[in-house]
């Protein structure tokens, strides 16, 4: 017979605002992604792409090769007329080796950070796609001679092209680029030496967009990727000088050595006989620069002692570190672990202070959801039924992208805060169904004897029904913690760099996942296990009565 | 009967299509020690829930200590207010707050609701449960609590806010016979001091021994109602003589076992 009147008014209004304005983000967001705003997701590519070889049709022994179809044109990209099939200058590569090995081409979709790892798997037997030539690889790897010379360039908006001229110039500047790369590499140094803001993205599409919409100050990628976004985006401009020059290689596992060299014949008689420059005139990014490595290929330096940088290069503002000099050699020692110990750190925090302070943000909607599921009308208890549900039933990745990516063009949300809301909202759905039925576990008896004492709703809720659910809602919210100090990785998507993306950088350069592997998830255990701790000794001070 | 504190008059209150009260005609003076018989389902605890401020009911009066509550379906918030102070309940199960010493359970209502402060609210609570007997149990949880310590602390807690009129639901429920005697000397205590009880019990030992008067509830209306001595050993009502040969039945087949 009583009634919640003044708190279910107040509680409709927060959150009915916050349900809303969820549902309406997603819902626009979810237009916007279907207008191509987003990445397009991995198209699985796992027909070869038929060689079109002369009329032999006896079948051919395959040759596995692995490439990124996100990678996209014109490196590797899914036939759009046919997705199963795979097109762009690689797969032209990878058939023209094939040809030479007398073998049959099958493509294997796999991501690009994951080609080095898969290969050594034996997922197939060559890796291909814009995999630059670096001293990491040629530590851990079986590499091709390079085919391709490409050049570090960097790209603004048309508006800043007089301002900016070199690295140098942007101290203070948020530079983007596509992690775990050369491009990457370069700007982690400049960070250090030139006060440069690296931001690290999964692809190459979003970095230019990202630039366009003002995120970024700057893009260093290589040319190839640039003159694709600047066909695709308008208002960029890409400066003229080059930050840093790198080779495009096969990559293969070490014991492939025999093979290795046979690929190595095969692409030098294609430099010789036009084969390599075809192909490179026919996706159109042949250039004069390619003849001189061919002719140095060829020439002078034998296969197997191939340097990662050529020497000469024209790195006119930086020395270009990662591609020859000693100091990021990967020894797969010590040194290595100690050099990368700040920067995991570093990552493991910013995992931690985002879990913590998106699992604030969950509890706090998730109090609100629950509060108005129990205690609401029908209209707002079908709002939020909508919201948990929406929530629970759609990937958090997707709800990451839509917030970060898809949201852009109506709000331009810093990468963290994108982070965090996104993993706080999805949170927020289950903690709201774990309060919803602790809240529901509570007697109703307790709940009449407390009105009957004169309790008003308010102080039902505050001093008896509240603590109560909550002691029944620690040890699935201690779950829920620890699960979402595990998500957290998931916005490394939004160029967020936390510990597994970390990890994954620390890996891609010393090739070898051991120990960044190890570090990374005794770091993970280090924060989660205190928590468990922590839960269970509050449970236990909680069965003693409160003072 | 001296002054009404009671005074209920063709209460109706309909669940879904079940009519659960149909005109309850009740009136209890201040001071008395009334019971509430009858089979289960015929009313008893709906009626209880009903003077208590939990249940809307559709028709008729009910009124407590000058307190006038009105039928239909919107509680009348100044009424079910006014009614706190009237009204104190002690429920079959108890509902002792689980998370709180039976201590607290007691103070916790003068203190947030009375606004008396808190040293005052501890120490009288600690003088009414040591009143009923369970002083020494104070600072247990209530699942520490046996039936009877606990239905003794949930007196306490509805005592603490000094209502004119308690109501109880099955008190002797958990009781065994000598715990029983103890809580009907403890209620013909309270009643001795001007408090008012109406409690609703299948216990027709209990309602002989220490009830002033017997009123018999069945399918939702008042059917028979007197002193102890003449309603349990002369029962007009079928509903009555029902109730207490089921009773005499039970007794007998304890007995041959």
């Amino acid at each position: 017979m009583t009634s919640s009147a003044p708190l279910r008014g107040r509680l409709r209004i927060v959150a009915v605002g916050l349900a809303s304005l969820w549902l309406a983000s997603l819902w626009l967001a979810t237009a916007a992604w279907a207008q191509g705003a987003a990445p397009r997701p991995p198209a699985d590519t796992r027909q070869p792409a038929a060689p079109r070889a002369p009329a032999d049709t006896r079948p051919l022994p395959e040759m596995r090769w692995g490439g990124d179809p996100e990678g996209g044109f014109p490196y590797v990209e899914a036939d759009p007329n046919d997705p199963t099939r795979v097109e762009g200058f690689e797969v032209d590569v990878a058939g023209l080796i094939a040809r030479g090995l007398g073998r049959r081409p099958h493509f294997v979709s796999v991501q690009f950070t994951s080609i080095d790892a898969s290969v050594k798997r034996g997922d197939f037997v060559i890796g291909l796609g814009g995999i630059e030539d670096t001293p990491a690889r040629r530590a851990t790897l079986a590499v091709t001679v390079p085919y391709y010379e490409f050049r570090e360039v960097l790209t603004v908006r048309e508006a800043d092209r007089a301002r900016f001229r070199t690295l140098s110039d942007f101290r203070g500047k948020r530079v983007g680029t596509l992690g775990g790369t050369i491009a990457y590499e370069i700007l982690l140094k400049a960070e250090t030496d030139l006060g440069v803001v690296p931001v690290s993205y999964d692809d190459d599409v979003h970095p230019y967009s990202d630039l366009v919409l003002g995120r970024l100050d700057a893009v260093l990628l290589d040319d190839v990727l640039a003159n694709k976004a600047m066909r695709r985006e308008k208002g960029l401009a890409t400066l003229a000088g080059t930050v840093a020059i790198g080779h495009y290689v096969g990559v293969l596992d070490r014991a492939n050595d025999a093979l290795r060299d046979r690929i190595d014949t095969i692409l030098k008689a294609a430099m010789r006989d036009g084969a390599l420059q075809a192909i490179f005139t026919k996706w159109r990014i042949w250039n004069t620069e390619q003849p001189v490595l061919y002719s140095r290929v060829l020439g002078e330096a034998p296969p197997s002692a191939a340097p990662g940088a050529i020497p000469g290069a024209a790195s006119s503002t930086l020395p270009a570190a990662p591609t020859g000099s000693s100091s990021s050699v990967p020894d797969g020692g010590l040194g290595v672990v100690v050099r990368y110990l700040p920067a995991l750190a570093r990552a493991a925090l910013i995992t931690i202070v985002l879990s913590c302070l998106a699992m604030a943000l969950a509890v706090a909607g998730g109090v609100l959801v629950a509060s108005g599921r129990v205690y609401g009308g029908p209209l707002l208890r079908g709002v939020l039924m909508a919201y948990v549900e929406l929530t629970r039933g759609t990937p958090v990745l997707l709800q990451l992208f839509v917030l970060y990516y898809g949201l852009a063009e109506f709000v331009r949300l810093p990468a963290f805060l994108a982070a965090l809301i996104g993993l706080g909202l999805n949170y927020a759905a289950y903690e709201s169904e774990i309060y919803r039925s602790a809240l529901e576990a509570v007697p109703r008896g307790q709940l009449e004897a407390a009105r009957i004492l004169g309790l008003t709703e308010r102080q039902v809720f505050v001093l008896i029904r509240g603590p109560q659910a909550l002691r029944l809602a620690l040890a699935p919210m201690t779950n829920d913690f620890v699960a979402l100090l595990k998500d957290s990785s998931l916005v490394s998507v939004l160029t967020v760099v936390e510990l597994t993306k970390q990890t994954q950088i620390f890996a891609a350069n010393i090739g070898s996942w051991v120990v960044p592997g190890a570090l990374c998830a005794a770091m993970y255990l280090a924060m989660s296990l205190p928590l468990s701790k922590l839960a269970r000794r509050m449970e236990e001070r909680w069965k003693a009565p409160t003072p | 009967m001296s002054t009404l504190l009671l005074d209920a008059r063709g209460v109706r209150l309909r669940r879904g299509t079940r009519e659960v009260l149909c005109g309850v005609d009740l009136q209890v003076g201040a001071g008395e020690l009334v019971a509430l018989m009858g089979l289960s389902g015929g009313g008893k605890t709906t009626f209880l829930r009903a003077v208590a401020g939990l249940e809307a009911f559709d028709a008729g009066t009910l009124s407590v200590d000058g307190i006038d509550l009105r039928a239909g379906r919107m509680p009348d918030r100044d009424a079910v207010r006014a009614l706190r102070r009237k009204v104190g309940m002690v429920f079959q199960f108890h509902y002792l707050f689980e998370h709180m010493t039976a201590l607290h359970n007691v103070w916790l209502a003068p203190v947030h609701v009375h606004r008396v402060p808190k040293a005052e609210a501890e120490s009288r609570a600690r003088a009414l449960l040591d009143q009923l007997g369970v002083g020494a149990r104070a600072n247990a949880l209530p699942r520490e609590l046996s039936g009877g310590e606990a239905q003794r602390v949930a007196i306490a807690r509805a005592l603490a806010v000094d209502p004119p009129l308690l109501l109880m639901d099955e008190p002797t429920a958990s009781l065994d016979p000598a715990r029983r005697d103890e809580l009907g000397e403890t209620l013909e205590k309270l009643t001795a001091a001007g408090r008012t009880l109406l409690a609703a019990t299948h216990d027709d030992d209990f309602v002989r021994d220490f009830a002033d008067r017997v009123i018999v509830m069945a399918q939702g209306q008042v059917v028979e109602q007197g002193p102890p001595s003449s309603v349990l050993v002369n029962p007009q009502h079928p509903a009555t003589k029902q109730l207490l040969s089921q009773k005499k039945n039970h007794a007998e087949k304890e007995r041959s076992r």
